[in-house]
């Protein structure tokens, strides 16, 4: 009953002042909004990792990423207790055009590879184009899309790591099997690639950057990564191996100062606007110092008239809080699209909508506090005498 | 002469409602900090990238590899560079060129969260006299042909924390730490110094990654250019070496500044909200006393002015005190990977005139753009209307 009274007396005041209350409005749904983005950015980044199957193991060199290992390793692998298939892949790193046109080029094992990403899906005849293509490359759609790349094309690319100037023949564009398959990668021969550097940078031949492991039993993954591993102990090139989420998740810890920083940065957008709603509402009050003072000589308690304060604080926060929310949707698809490709998947979690609900009811309640507090102190008579 | 309002009319209506001054203007500062701070981080890593090696310094990698990492120069290669023109010689008549190996290698971080790429740098006697920048500040240099290595001071900071006399486990060796050098935050300062020839063996290499050549002076480069160019089995880049690492920042301090400034934007729409809603109320409390001045003889662009300026010293003070809370992020160290080159690199957070001069600036135009409509409203009441208002 009495909440009632109070809700309705609340929003009857918000409507006094259209202009603050629509502009305070705009305010809270701007900062919601971009609080859910850059949550969703970062959710988004950590969401990457979480693509690919479990089943495969990643063996890289344990030095570091940009030390190569024999390719004579497969063989070795192979034997390892639990594991099913073995293929490899070498960062190619070419320039198509500039720096600007920037995706990544797998150099892999024609015959080995897409056996062990099931999830590329290419139609049988597009994969016997490839594997009889020396020159032939196997694009993903969203990349194909992107540079216009059609079968048949001829892409250039300058070597970074591998000299020369390159080119390669479209002869494949794969689908993912799923919304979460990586539909960027570029995959060349590996073979044709090893046959040119013999000649031009011996030291590189017969070496790759990473082999796929894929494993019978996705649970003995840690036991599988160190047979691996202990193999090759004590020799020239000592390897690592994780899971493929794992690999992934170690290049998004190289990065994770910035998402730290992205997230603080969430957070602050959530005070400025506690600073500007909070503002709003000590004007509110104080231009209505004398109404409640009147309240109170009628004999309505300060209970009532904080409570008063603190729903019409509430109900235009949540409000605000709402519009944003709702338009964090739209939002982040547009914003989905305008980055293109930089993220597989841009989703809004459950867990954000009410973090950014949470964040609207920490500014409702924080910018009643002051002017609750201070209405309670006005006495009734320096109130009916106040002058705003 | 002037017949405005005077600025301390302007001044003393701020100061009047100074809860509703302070909740504006701290939430103005805030995007203000934000602003700054992103601003001082893409210059803190241009000035540390940027200020590594020295203008009289040539690096040779080979032709298309970009990173010193991924460069490959033969034996062969070197030699033939020594005998190019346009080259220095140290006092003792030695050639001023260093021949240096360059590898990523995995080290943990101290928090126990993945691993850092750490640029191991094998280089000379001739190669540290080439960058007299970089100091032994705590034990000494590694002595030629050991397994000894010394850390930039960067190193010893933050993620990684090594310290003198550790032992560092790479190439299937362990190497000891016998010395901190301090290169004047420079990208040196995030390295890992050792012997050329030791780093060669420990990773089975028979090749150098790049050349460092001291040039004879500054306008040897010309020279030494078109000698390079006329050696066809050569196939290299060349690059002073100051600007070779300053190119090395430009993708990740773009991307920093790219972001900060779309962030930056979004915020300030909030803020300029808030600034508005102040100076429209602050319009309404002031009806009467407006048209009192009007009546005074006052004109229209008077009133806006006076209002705008309110506006303009609100932003004003608000970019004065997010710029004050910025500069103490002078003190914070960043320590992540250059998206450029792959390896760790340790960046202090670096103010500058030119920014706070454009953080003001951008201050004082979130006032103006929260003020310009007020303002307007405010010239726009008429007198009679305004005097009568209650």
């Amino acid at each position: 009953m009495l909440a009632g009274y109070v809700l309705r007396l609340a929003g009857k005041n918000m409507l006094r002042h259209r202009l603050r209350t629509g502009l305070t409005l705009a305010g809270i749904a701007i900062a919601i909004v971009s609080f859910g983005l850059l949550r969703t950015v970062v959710d988004s980044w950590y969401a990457g990792a979480e693509l690919g199957a479990a089943g495969r193991l990643v063996t890289r060199n344990a030095a570091s990423l940009s030390f190569s290992l024999p390719v004579t390793y497969a063989e070795r692998i192979r034997r390892a207790p639990g594991v099913r298939a073995v293929t490899w892949a070498s960062w190619f790193g070419g320039i198509y055009i500039d720096e600007k046109h920037f995706f990544s080029q797998l150099a892999v094992d024609a015959s080995s590879y897409l056996n062990l990403y099931p999830e590329y899906l290419l139609s049988p005849e597009q994969s016997a184009a490839f594997q009889h293509d020396r020159r032939g490359a196997v694009v993903g759609r969203k990349l194909a899309a992107k540079y216009g790349f059609k079968i048949g094309d001829t892409v250039p690319l300058q070597g970074t790591l591998f000299p020369g100037n390159w080119s390669f023949v479209v002869r494949g564009i794969y689908r993912g099997a799923d919304d979460k398959t990586d539909e960027n990668q570029f995959l060349v021969h590996w073979d044709y690639v090893n046959e040119t550097i013999k000649n031009t940078l011996p030291a590189q031949a017969e070496r790759v950057g990473a082999f796929i492991v894929d494993i019978r039993e996705p649970t003995q993954a840690a036991a599988v990564s160190a047979a691996i591993d202990s193999s090759f102990r004590n020799s020239l090139a000592e390897t690592r191996t994780e899971t493929q989420k794992a690999f992934q998740l170690g290049f998004i810890a190289l990065v994770d100062t910035i998402l730290l920083a992205i997230q603080t940065v969430a957070y602050v957008v959530v005070l400025i606007i506690m600073a500007v709603m909070a503002n709003t509402m000590a004007m509110a009050a104080r231009e209505r110092t004398r109404e409640y003072a009147t309240l109170k000589a009628l004999g309505f308690r300060d209970g009532f008239v904080a409570m008063l304060i603190l729903g019409e604080s509430l109900s235009l926060s949540l409000a605000g809080g709402a519009l944003g929310i709702l338009l964090t949707y739209p939002a982040a698809n547009a914003f989905h699209s305008a980055t293109r490709d930089l993220f597989l998947i841009f989703q809004v979690q459950p867990l954000t909508v009410l973090l950014q609900l949470a964040a609207a009811l920490l500014i409702g309640v924080s910018a009643a506090l002051a002017p609750m507090l201070s209405s309670r102190r006005v006495q009734i008579v320096d109130g009916l005498r106040a002058v705003t | 002469m002037n017949t405005g309002l005077s600025f301390s009319y302007v001044l003393r209506n701020l100061m009047a409602r100074k809860l509703t001054t302070i909740l504006t203007a701290s939430g103005m500062a805030l995007v203000v900090f934000v602003f700054a701070t992103v601003l001082m981080m893409a210059e803190g890593l241009r000035e540390t990238l940027g200020g590594t090696g020295s203008y009289n310094n040539v690096v040779i990698i080979r032709a298309g590899s970009q990173t010193e990492v991924q460069s490959t120069l033969s034996f062969d290669q070197a030699n033939l560079v020594a005998t190019l023109p346009g080259l220095a010689n140290d006092g003792d008549g030695q050639l001023r060129l260093t021949r240096e190996v360059m590898v990523l290698v995995n080290m943990p971080r101290k928090d126990g969260k993945g691993l850092a790429n750490v640029i191991v740098r094998g280089t000379t006697p001739v190669g540290m006299r080439m960058r007299p920048q970089a100091k032994v500040i705590a034990g000494r240099a590694f002595r030629p042909g050991s397994s000894e290595i010394m850390v930039g001071a960067a190193l010893t900071r933050g993620k990684l924390g090594m310290a003198l006399g550790d032992s560092l486990s790479f190439g299937m060796r362990q190497w000891t730490v016998v010395g901190v050098f301090d290169a004047g935050h420079s990208g040196f300062d995030s390295e890992v110094w050792g012997d050329s020839g030791q780093m060669l063996q420990a990773f089975r290499r028979n090749a150098y990654s790049s050349l460092v050549a001291g040039l004879r002076d500054a306008e040897s480069y010309a020279d030494f250019a078109a000698a390079v160019a006329r050696q066809p089995q050569l196939k290299v880049d060349i690059k002073r070496e100051l600007n070779f690492y300053a190119d090395q920042s430009e993708n990740l301090a773009n991307f920093i500044g790219v972001l900060g400034k779309t962030i930056t934007v979004v915020f300030s729409l909030g803020a300029i909200i808030g600034a508005m809603i102040t100076m429209y109320a602050s319009v309404a409390n002031r009806t009467r006393e407006i048209g009192t001045l009007r009546a005074l003889g006052f004109r229209r662009g008077n009133i806006v002015m006076a209002f705008l300026q309110e506006a303009m010293l609100l932003g004003g003070v608000a970019g004065l005190a997010g710029l004050f809370a910025a500069s103490f992020m002078q003190l914070v160290e960043i320590s992540t990977t250059n998206v450029q080159t792959f390896s760790e690199v340790v960046f202090r957070l670096r103010l500058t005139l030119g920014i706070a001069a454009e953080v003001l600036m951008f201050s004082v135009l979130m006032g103006v753009l929260g003020g310009v409509l007020p303002a307007i409203r405010a010239s726009r009441l008429e007198i009679v209307d305004a005097l009568r208002s209650v």
